[in-house]
């Protein structure tokens, strides 16, 4: 016979904080973080629907509707930064995906350890080195008397300045992303690599394939998890370039393909002052990168189920 | 093991390839460090690649190291470094240690609003505002306070911790030991190895970030070191007394106005290059981590 009453909710909280009492005043500070640095400026978003005034606040500016989100789809540059956006982001992903994946297979045809160590260690490198250096070496490099023109002017080509032509951005952008993070992302394919049975490639030789034919049947196979998983990933983010490294490098005169939706945020906003109207451009660009992540990563459970959550 | 021809022709080309990749990717800095030993005046009218430096002289480090603001920028991303790094730390451990515990009535929610910010956030603006409304805009405190915790970075701790036998603090609560205890004298010293990575990561982000600064700090005297170097290389702010306007690809008048970018670009980069050996070593055992758990 159950005599035991049930605990009211109260008094089962009441144990629970009584219980774990030190587990929860450890975090209060970080609570406290959370909604001060996290939640608060997430609630301000609201001032996207609000023509913010500073001297009101938050809470009491006006409401506007949908009035910044409208002007934004009327807005002289909503398709160059839309475009721009998307098209770096395509590209980085077009040449910037596969290149660690050929990195990671060729590192795995080297025979001696130590070289492929000596490669890795090397490569990774650039990775950690702050983006207003590599962003100054790009520049210095670029400029009409740097270095690639002069290799240019050793071929003949004449010399310009090159990040000044924005018909040259996007192709500067995607081949020194490749260059700065290509030994890096290869790491977790490397490691996706160490997963692989043996056994496998030995029955493969036993059956005569060639190196070649392992990797395609064998390596290939193995790490398409790891490869779908992190394009899945990649591919949420498509319209999320962010400010950076452009801001580093771009300038007027290549605003036509430089130009994207994070710099124009941080223009609008922050150079021109226009809070409500930048901020509804981020929001808008942020609703964006959700959405695409959750499409994918539904998309990607459906075709191979593989997904992130 | 047997080779064919067609497979020994492969690995020398891959050989070839990767000497050529390390030489690409490492290049560009042998290339400032020789710019930065240069003289301006031959550097301007050198062509080609540098091997050597120009009419070698470290006058742009003399002039580097006489600058106010160089100086200023380093001691701003110590002083940063020395408050925000233990902040950055014991929060990450508190919050490892919460996300790896079990049966807190309240731990779904509040893991939940951790994770949460990891995917979304109030971004630019709000996040401007905000610090102005907190009245941190032009302290130090606005590079250190937001984003003190990284939530990614608990993660790799709380990985590290769940590795922990339970049993050892099993037997601590019986010894009527609490969570102070167990968390800061079992736990803590058996994941040091990971706690030196997530400093490091910490201390690199540091190091390496410009932009806040560039947007919550007004004084130049305040601004970090990769800020200041900003402001020298990609603004070409004349920054450096005695110089006339600089021009793209014109004469200039300081004979260190070119150089001197080089040397700032190579100071503030030895830091990272003298943690690199660690960094290596334990940031890849970290993506690892992050990929196995993540």
């Amino acid at each position: 016979m159950q005599t035991a009453r049930r605990a009211s909710l109260g008094h089962r909280i009441a144990r629970d904080l009584q219980r774990h009492k030190w587990k929860y005043i450890l975090m209060i500070p970080i609570l406290i973080y959370l909604i001060l640095f996290c939640y608060k400026p997430m609630y301000g978003l609201i001032i996207a629907f609000k023509n913010y005034k500073p001297a009101l606040g938050f809470a009491g500016s006006k409401w506007v509707g949908l009035k910044y989100f409208k002007k934004f789809f009327g807005d002289y540059y909503f398709f160059r930064i839309l475009r721009n956006t998307f098209l770096i982001s395509l590209y980085s992903i077009l040449w910037g995906f596969p290149a660690p994946i050929l990195l990671a297979l060729m590192l795995n045809e080297l025979r001696g350890e130590r070289f492929k160590r000596t490669v890795q260690t090397v490569t990774y490198i650039p990775h950690f080195i702050s983006m207003v250096v590599i962003c100054s070496i790009i520049r210095q490099f670029c400029l009409s008397d740097g270095v690639f023109n002069d290799i240019g002017a050793f071929f003949g080509a004449q010399r310009t300045a090159l990040l000044q032509k924005p018909g040259y951005f996007r192709t500067i952008y995607v081949a020194s992303g490749i260059w700065q993070e290509i030994g890096w992302s290869s790491i977790i394919y490397l490691a996706a690599l160490t997963g692989i049975d043996p056994q496998l490639y030995e029955a493969a030789e036993i059956d005569g394939a060639n190196r070649l034919r392992q990797t395609w049947h064998i390596t290939l196979p193995g790490i398409m998890p790891t490869i779908i998983m992190l394009l899945i990933l990649r591919m949420g983010s498509i319209l999320g370039v962010g400010y950076e490294k452009i801001l580093l490098l771009y300038n007027e005169t290549i605003y036509e393909t430089a130009d994207v939706i994070s710099t124009y945020v941080y223009r609008k906003g922050l150079i021109e002052a226009n809070f409500s109207y930048s901020t509804a451009v981020g929001l808008f660009n942020s609703i964006i990168n959700v959405v695409f992540l959750v499409g994918t990563n539904l998309i990607s459970k459906k075709v191979t189920d593989i997904g992130l959550f | 093991m047997r080779m064919s021809r067609g497979q020994k022709a492969f690995n020398v080309f891959n050989i070839a390839f990767m000497v050529l990749l390390m030489i690409v990717t490492l290049y560009p800095f042998y290339y400032v460090i020789c710019a930065s030993f240069s003289s301006s005046t031959y550097l301007q009218v050198h062509r080609g690649f540098l091997i050597t430096p120009v009419k070698a002289t470290i006058g742009a480090y003399k002039k580097t190291f006489n600058h106010a603001l160089i100086l200023s920028g380093f001691a701003n991303i110590f002083k940063i470094m020395i408050v925000a790094l233990p902040i950055n730390l014991l929060v990450t451990i508190v919050a490892a240690y919460f996300m790896s515990q079990r049966g807190m009535m309240f731990k779904g929610p509040i893991v939940f609003l951790m994770m949460f910010t990891m995917f979304f956030g109030g971004g630019l603006i709000p996040s401007y505002l905000n610090i102005k409304q907190l009245g941190l805009y032009n302290t130090l405190w606005a590079l250190i306070l937001p984003g003190c915790l990284s939530i990614y970075n608990a993660i790799i701790m709380k990985t590290a911790m769940e590795a922990v036998p339970e049993s050892l603090s099993e037997s601590a609560y019986i010894d009527g030991a609490n969570d102070l205890v167990v968390l800061f004298r079992i736990l803590v010293p058996l994941i040091i190895p990971t706690l030196a990575v997530i400093l490091l990561y910490y201390g690199v982000g540091h190091w390496n970030s410009w932009f806040p600064a560039t947007v919550y700090l007004e004084d130049n005297t305040k601004l970090p070191i990769q800020a200041v170097l900003r402001s020298i290389v990609i603004e070409n702010e004349m920054l450096l007394g005695g110089a006339t306007e600089v021009v793209e690809g014109e004469a200039y008048a300081n004979d260190y106005t070119e150089t001197i970018k080089y040397a700032v670009i190579v100071i503030s980069t030895i830091p990272i290059l003298c943690v690199y050996p660690f960094l290596q070593r334990f940031f890849v055992k970290g993506v690892m981590i992050g990929a196995v758990k993540g």
